[in-house]
């Protein structure tokens, strides 16, 4: 009898007896004999808690990556996470709970998650929130599908200074034979070029997507994008990095239709990339195109405030078919993570990480600049994270690095042989700037 | 009722020390910089965990009592996993590391997929998919690429028992296919003669739960999957209710040809009040070629990611999937072992198989053929002819301390009760609960307003749907803080 199952072969001939059955075997008379697994699982015998944890911290040996002082971002970002998140996670009452169907007795996750959706609306600057999607990458899929279900158009642009991830999901999510995808360039600045833009949304689209500060860390002109778009009646998705908004402008406010973006940096764990969290915002005229689950505030019987998932009409448990999306369970413990997180850093801890991430960043940017033979690739202000020109291969001095304890920027190959990505974000310090930008400087000597 | 954390917001006050800045500051041009305040709440640790602390104790939660919530699975979810998932080595993993420096991480992925092969019979996994509709939809890509590549590419109907659950139909919409539903018959099974008639050169594919969602298992099931192939389609299945079958029959044995998992239910990850979860694809070898980027390969150099596309169906997420949900998901595997995991689904059966015995004098089982599955479904149809309705029932049961079941659905059942007890129940606490029905059945009869006024123990009583809708409020607005 394993530690999960308490009825034993006690009570198991006891129930069988009120079910009217001798053995365990007759209730599986609905089954034919000819499926039945012939003889038992191959798998591995069973381990105790303490062969389990000297296993899992054999694993953890085994990825030095969690050692390195980490300067790659690329959509996954090393923050800080204060230690009150994850004691409000493992509570029962939150980790083990499933979708708030019951509202009655599921207020506190509702009542969190409608605080959550006023968070990101205000950091966004849009008007209402979602409850959450699986990521950054899928919630800019689902925006581009929502501007389609908005226009009726079935064209989108994309920006090529978008996560090249993210192009890929929104290859996927759209790859059903129905849709149109068109690739809209970045200029030699790395920004998105808005005049191909133009022309490519002649005979009308669905949307523009572009990501606020784009893939490269260059900030895009939202405005001039939104009037865009605006003019060939579509719609603007801006994918924007949460954390950037906390200096600079909300692209709600700057005209953005839809505003998607990864919650990962707000207090979620990197993971190898996943459970992350994905955010999306948007304004009243278009909320009830939302994908997704939804809370809103009510009253009870006696009129006393309290939540409810609405706005259930949209979704497929009722709408099947047609439903605004598929999407049922989504990711929210990690949408939970964010609201400690924005909670605990607050306004002027929030704005305080923001801030710290665009000096760090241009510290490193200009500590870089000052080594022999680094130059920059695009330049154009930039937020958070930048790209630069190595005078030697980029792939071999991340390799390189690794060895001395960092993980180096992301190698940017469609850039050239030499472009690295970087980012620091507040966890890192000066000593630690100043020593990776000399093993990088004693690298590239060694090396031309 | 609690506060929001906006009213307790005061200027000044901060929840985390932050280090100083360090290095010299760098102007932010005006014409970028943010102009307004972003309007998050100012409050200390202190005020913040006993906001999210009061807000916890609104919650039900399967720690706290019996959650019989059918077709979700809601089982214990080990302790054990929490700390594993969190050591620093693989909590603290920037997606985007060399291979070489997170073998650890990929030797669990690796391993993962292989055990859950064996356990589903089949050949191959991604484990990207974040949840059980997320595996749907690659599931159905993986077979439409496959009719394309073999020149079938016309093949756009999907056929699915009217019983399916509603992710079915929508993932089918996302993948471009028309939904064609086959018919149920009287004990809920699949209608054989329907779904004969309705295979045909348009089929791509099948999709069916099998258990299906009343619980039952499909009898035909060999005769069902024959249909499908020799028309040209291939069968997708839905995984949600394998707690049913581990160690007893496998997809892969049945005549499937791809199914997801879902590993918040069958494998005990926790649900986190909505996600996150994983929705691992197993399929055949004819479809590895197709699975989504981010799958890991064992090579002599040691483990390795296969991040590129090639004849990939593409990519669902931007990185490998939910991977700390992963290492839960593999460590209840290896907890259990073998028998273990038999031992799951046989007890999971004589549970729900005992709870149907127990209540059939109380409530209607319209379906009922025989042994049920992990779960049934009851019918309060009766007691809405006397004007109590399955939601009222359900919130009656809120206050007798216990969570609903699933209502509402499949919708092929009046007034449907979903109940799934899962294998971590005891009879205990069963009892208890069957004892709770037996007692709202006869409050029905004698004091329905007990019924029909619940809940009354909760922290809120019944709540207005209608007026969430009529009066949408889906953000604090500025106004109400102090
Ligand atoms: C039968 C069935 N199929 C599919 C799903 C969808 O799974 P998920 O919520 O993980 O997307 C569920 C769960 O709600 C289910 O019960």
């Amino acid at each position: 009898m394993s530690i999960f199952v308490p009825n034993g072969k006690a009570q198991q001939e006891q129930m069988l007896d009120v079910i009217g059955v001798g053995k365990f075997e007759d209730l599986l008379t609905p089954i034919p004999e000819s499926v039945h697994l012939k003889g038992e699982l191959d798998l591995p015998s069973p381990a105790s808690e303490l062969e389990l944890l000297k296993e899992f911290k054999g694993f953890a040996a085994q990825n030095s990556s969690s050692n390195l002082v980490c300067f790659r971002g690329a959509g996954a970002y090393d923050h800080y996470i204060p230690s009150a998140i994850d004691n409000i996670l493992t509570r029962s009452e939150f980790l083990t709970a499933y979708t708030p169907y019951q509202a009655e007795v599921s207020q506190g996750t509702l009542q969190s998650i409608f605080e959550y959706q006023t968070m990101i609306a205000r950091l966004t600057g849009c008007d209402a929130a979602n409850a959450c999607m699986y990521d950054g990458s899928s919630a800019v899929a689902e925006a581009a599908l929502m501007a389609i279900r908005a226009t009726r158009k079935k064209r989108i642009l994309v920006s090529g200074a978008l996560n090249p991830r993210t192009i890929d999901v929104i290859h996927t999510y759209m790859g059903n034979g129905d849709f149109e995808i068109n690739e809209v360039p970045f200029g030699t600045d790395g920004l998105i070029d808005l005049e191909a833009a133009d022309q490519l949304a002649e005979g009308g689209v669905a949307a523009l997507v572009l990501q606020y500060p784009n893939y490269f860390g260059s900030i895009e002109n939202v405005q001039a994008a939104a009037d865009l778009i605006h003019r060939h009646k579509g719609l603007l998705v801006v994918a924007a990095d949460p954390v950037a908004l906390g200096v600079i402008e909300a692209p709600g406010r700057l005209g953005a239709d839809v505003v998607v973006g990864e919650g990962q940096p707000m207090g979620v764990a990197m993971s190898y990339g996943g459970p992350y969290v994905g955010f999306m915002a948007t304004n009243a005229r278009l909320l009830r195109k939302m994908p997704g689950r939804i809370v809103g505030r009510t009253e009870d019987r006696a009129g006393n405030t309290g939540y409810v998932l609405t706005l259930q009409t949209r979704e497929q448990h009722i709408k099947r078919a047609k439903a605004t999306s598929n999407i049922c369970s989504n990711q929210a413990l990690m949408a939970l993570a964010n609201v400690i997180y924005l909670t605990l850093t607050g306004e002027t801890g929030f704005t305080e990480v923001a801030k710290q991430c665009w000096h760090k960043s241009h510290y490193l940017h200009d500590r870089l600049l000052e080594t022999n033979g680094v130059t920059d690739v695009f330049d154009v202000p930039f937020c958070r994270e930048f790209v630069v020109n190595l005078p030697v291969s980029a792939e071999d001095t991340a390799s390189a690095m690794k060895e001395k304890g960092y993980l180096a920027g992301l190698p940017m190959p469609c850039l050239g042989d030499g472009a690295m990505m970087l980012t620091a974000t507040e966890k890192r310090t000066r000593e630690e700037i100043d020593g990776f930008v000399e093993a990088l400087d004693q690298y590239i000597r060694g090396a031309v | 009722m609690e506060k929001t954390i906006f009213q307790y917001s005061s200027p000044g006050r901060i929840g985390v020390a932050l280090p100083v800045l360090d290095v010299p500051e760098t102007a932010i041009p005006e014409q970028f910089r943010r102009k307004e305040f972003i309007g998050l709440p100012e409050v200390t640790e202190g005020q913040a965990m006993r906001h999210f602390v009061r807000l916890s104790t609104m919650n039900f939660s399967i720690e706290q009592g019996f959650y019989p919530l059918g077709s979700c699975t809601m089982k214990y979810n080990p302790r054990l996993h929490e700390f594993l998932a969190r050591i620093d080595g693989l909590a603290a993993v920037h997606p985007l590391s060399d291979d070489s420096t997170v073998q650890g991480t990929l030797e669990i992925m690796y391993k993962l997929g292989e055990l859950l092969c064996e356990i589903t019979g089949f050949k191959a996994t991604t484990l990207q998919p974040a949840a059980g509709a997320q595996g749907e939809f690659a599931g159905l890509m993986l077979i439409k690429k496959w009719q394309d590549e073999r020149g079938q590419g016309h093949r756009n109907e999907v056929l699915m028992p009217d019983s399916a659950h509603g992710t079915n139909p929508a993932t089918s919409t996302l993948a471009g296919l028309k939904v064609i539903s086959v018919k149920s018959d009287k004990h809920g099974r699949v209608d054989v003669e329907d779904l004969r008639s309705k295979a045909g050169e348009n089929t791509c594919a099948f999709m069916l739960t099998n258990p299906n969602t009343l619980g039952i298992f499909e009898s035909s099931i060999e005769e069902i999957t024959k249909i499908i192939h020799d028309a040209g389609g291939l069968n997708y299945m839905d995984g949600a209710n394998m707690n049913a079958l581990l160690g007893i029959v496998r997809p892969g044995d049945m005549g499937f040809d791809v199914c997801h998992l879902n590993l918040h239910k069958t494998f005990s990850t926790p649900h986190g009040g909505g996600g996150p979860g994983s929705g691992a694809v197993c399929c055949t070898e004819l479809l590895r070629q197709f699975l989504p980027a981010s799958t890991v390969e064992k090579t002599e150099e040691g483990y390795k990611l296969r991040d590129r596309m090639g004849k990939s169906i593409g990519r669902l997420l931007a990185f490998h999937g939910n991977v700390g949900v992963l290492y839960r998901a593999y460590a209840y595997i290896r907890t259990l072992g073998p028998k273990g995991l038999r031992e799951v689904s046989e007890v999971a059966l004589i549970n729900a198989n005992y709870m149907k015995a127990r209540l059939k004098p109380y409530y209607e089982v319209p379906n009922d053929d025989g042994p049920c599955m992990h779960e049934f479904v009851a019918s309060g149809a009766e007691m809405a002819k006397k004007g109590v309705k399955t939601l009222d029932i359900a919130k009656r049961l809120l206050d007798y301390g216990f969570h609903a079941p699933t209502i509402y659905f499949p919708q092929i059942v009046k007034e449907a009760l979903m109940i799934e007890p899962t294998e971590t129940e005891s009879l205990e606490s069963i009892d208890a609960f069957i004892d709770a029905m037996i007692a709202i059945a006869e409050e029905v009869d004698e004091k329905p307003h007990l019924v029909t006024d619940a809940p009354v123990n909760t922290p809120v009583l019944r709540l207005d749907e209608v007026k969430a809708v009529k009066d949408l409020c889906l953000v604090e607005p500025v106004e109400h803080e102090e």
